[in-house]
């Protein structure tokens, strides 16, 4: 309690009183009214039923499983013993997240270690230039490009067809190869800084020593610098598995017609379906769902939460 | 095994600037040979150009009369010790020795009692299990000795390694070093800018100043004989009076300082009105006006108490000149600060040497 106590004492000495106040303030605003309150209201409706105006608060609002039974076994009649459609699409798009993490980490993980060991200081602050300005285009504006890009008729598939490696057009988006691309081109800078400041940190005669030893390049990455980069790859990975499986953008314009991502259900439970207590139940098992699996990959590879903030 | 590293015409440039420049000389197998030089003359240049991480601009490397042209660190007989050791802190200390057998596919169990030795040779056993950052600085160093022993390298190269010690372990690794060198027997070439160390451990040594090599030969060889004033200046302790010659015989010269005409050796052939410099080293000056001439008459500035020995610092009459000599705490009862003092030197054991670059304090 004490040690409390001195904390906010030494904080207001240092920051003098009017800053302290309005730090607090805002810190506790930010947390309390922008974070936790609103995720409480929409914890509270995913176990209520969906009723009109009128009648909330009446003796009918009562709180239920019902949403929740609903994805995991669908409305009542459903001849099938299990919510097969929805539990598909839920279990493909944490799959695809999966997939796309990986395909991230396979790209990101050389150019960092490109950026940090190997580039010298001009070539590599250029080369962040070149993967941060393409950002500034808006999320929607590059998911079309995308889109023109692995088009029946756009530039990969005319290439393709006048080298004369295929015949017919290659249908990328119906195969989510459009898909993919988009989504891990969508999140790698939350993989490659990530990557990036764990990699810089490593003292490069590490790699040097691991050489001098007579170890082949990959040996020097398995057992030097991919432990080393350990927290970081820990931290990419996360952030943009969750925010993967939590996009909405790229799915809905780069996905193939008959491929649903799970935040599109839960989009059209709010809109289209205007139930939003469905909505907020589908919404809360994705995110439960990720934040499980996460820790379970974290616990795998012997990651420590306080290492991934690093 | 162990090998014979010879540099030929080896000159290496970054960019225009040249950090080694035309290096020859060549290093007997089994021997134990330093480079000397201050900080930035080049010394970690030629390390990384033996083990390969860095290219020759010209000239060659062999090794075991074999030009390790194109070869790259991983395929070279050779090891680095690193001047900040590297070594693995994510790994434990035997697995940090046994990385390089890892490496060669060497049997897990084998890998661990090759390691156990090794912990012995270096006087750490049973501490295999402890990570490297558990260890002092002291147990580290042995341990980057120990893993660059592990593959049984021809050569093994050492990069200031014991720099970041303090002066009692330091004094404590040279005799431990040296006697790891003659019980494995290999080519031992040791960086350092610590001219102690040199004179200690090495069978020959280089003397460095900015890329060029400026004396090679044994310690007393250096020590008594420096070819260069750089030389002259950097190992052990030197007085050095600049001015002309003025006078020259085959054995000594006369140089005309601040202090007179001083005399001494002159290996280099030095001809009146030449301009040069006289080397004193300060355990040659006696107290006294001598019998040989040869005589400084100064003025006693400071006095340090050394332990053993006190130091003593003169100037001439006009407080110019600073000349240092170190002398028994008895003599050095008689002198204190302020007073007149006369010393002296035998010529047979200074130097005149031509003039040139002096090392920096
Ligand atoms: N990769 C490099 N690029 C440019 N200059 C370098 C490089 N490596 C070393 N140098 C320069 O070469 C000189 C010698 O360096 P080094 O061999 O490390 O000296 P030291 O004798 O202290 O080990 C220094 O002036 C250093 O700045
Ligand atoms: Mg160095």
């Amino acid at each position: 309690m004490s040690r409390v106590s001195d904390f906010f004492a030494e904080f207001i000495r240092r920051n003098g009183v009017t800053i302290s106040v309005y730090l607090f303030t805002a810190v506790i605003f930010w947390i309390a009214v922008l974070i936790i309150l609103p995720q409480l209201y929409m914890l509270d409706f995913s176990f209520r039923f969906n009723l009109p105006p009128s009648k909330i608060g009446t003796e009918e609002d009562v709180r239920t499983l019902k949403n929740y039974q609903y994805l995991l076994f669908g409305a009542e009649g459903n001849p099938n013993a299990f919510n097969w459609l929805h539990l598909e699409v839920f279990f493909r798009t944490i799959w695809a997240a999966v997939l796309v993490t990986i395909l991230n980490l396979v790209i990101c993980y050389p150019i960092a270690y490109y950026m940090t060991q190997v580039a010298s200081g001009g070539k590599a602050r250029i080369l962040i230039l070149c993967l941060i300005l393409p950002f500034w285009v808006n999320e929607i504006l590059r998911a079309f490009a995308f889109r023109i890009l692995f088009g029946l008729n756009g530039p990969i598939n005319f290439a393709l067809i006048n080298l004369g490696i295929v015949s017919e057009p290659v249908e990328f988006i119906k195969a989510d190869v459009a898909l993919y691309t988009g989504l891990a081109y969508a999140y790698m800078l939350l993989m490659i800084f990530p990557l990036y400041n764990a990699i810089e940190s490593l003292d490069h005669n590490q790699v040097d020593a691991a050489r001098d030893l007579g170890s082949p390049w990959w040996r020097i990455h398995w057992r030097v610098v991919i432990p080393h980069a350990k927290p970081g790859i820990a931290s990419g990975c996360t952030m943009v598995f969750m925010l993967t499986a939590g996009a909405l953008a790229a799915p809905q314009i780069l996905g193939g017609p008959s491929s649903l991502w799970f935040t599109q259900v839960i989009y059209q439970w709010f809109y289209t379906g205007g139930n939003w207590p469905q909505g907020a139940a589908y919404a809360f098992v994705l995110l439960t769902a990720c934040i499980v699996f996460v820790l379970a990959m974290m616990r795998v590879f012997r990651v420590s939460l306080g290492e991934i903030a690093k | 095994m162990s090998a014979d590293v010879e540099l030929d015409h080896l000159t290496i440039r970054f960019g225009n600037f040249i950090a080694l420049s035309d290096a020859n000389l060549r290093i007997p197998a089994g021997s134990f040979f330093s480079f000397l030089g201050p900080s930035g003359c080049g010394k970690t240049t030629i390390l990384r150009a033996i083990s390969g991480f860095l290219d020759p601009s010209e000239g060659h490397v062999r090794i075991g009369g074999e030009d390790m042209a194109g070869i790259p660190p991983n395929n070279r007989p050779t090891a680095l010790i690193f001047q900040n050791l590297a070594l693995f802190p994510l790994m434990k200390v035997w697995e940090n020795i046994a990385f390089g057998l890892e490496v060669r596919r060497v049997p897990k169990a084998q890998r661990r009692e090759r390691a156990q030795e090794l912990l012995e040779l270096i006087a750490l056993p049973n501490q295999g299990e402890k990570l490297v950052s558990e260890l002092s600085g002291g147990q580290r160093q042995r341990v980057a000795i120990a893993r660059a022993l592990a593959v049984e390298p021809e050569v093994l190269l050492l990069d200031e390694p014991l720099s970041a010690l303090d002066l009692k372990l330091r004094q404590h690794m040279r005799t431990e070093l040296r006697a790891i060198q003659q019980r494995v027997g290999i080519t031992f070439i040791y960086i350092t800018h610590d001219q102690g160390e040199a004179l200690i451990m090495s069978d020959q040594i280089a003397v460095m100043s900015q890329g060029v090599i400026q004396q090679i030969g044994s310690g007393p060889d250096i020590y008594e004989n420096p070819k260069t004033p750089f030389v002259a200046s950097f190992v052990g302790e030197n007085n050095a009076f600049a001015g002309r010659v003025a006078s020259a015989d085959a054995g000594h010269a006369a140089v005309e300082t601040i202090f007179g005409a001083l005399r001494g050796r002159n290996p280099a052939g030095l001809k009146v009105g030449d301009q040069a410099v006289l080397f004193v080293r300060p355990e040659i000056l006696q107290l006294g006006a001598g019998t040989q001439g040869n005589a400084l008459k100064s003025k006693v500035l400071a006095k340090e108490f050394e332990g053993f020995a006190s130091h003593i610092h003169l100037a001439n009459s006009q407080g110019e000149r600073h000349i240092s000599f170190s002398t028994s705490q008895e003599e050095a009862l008689g002198i204190s600060p302020g007073e007149e003092a006369t010393v002296h030197f035998s010529p047979d054991r200074a130097i005149a040497l031509p003039q040139g670059e002096l090392a920096h304090e």
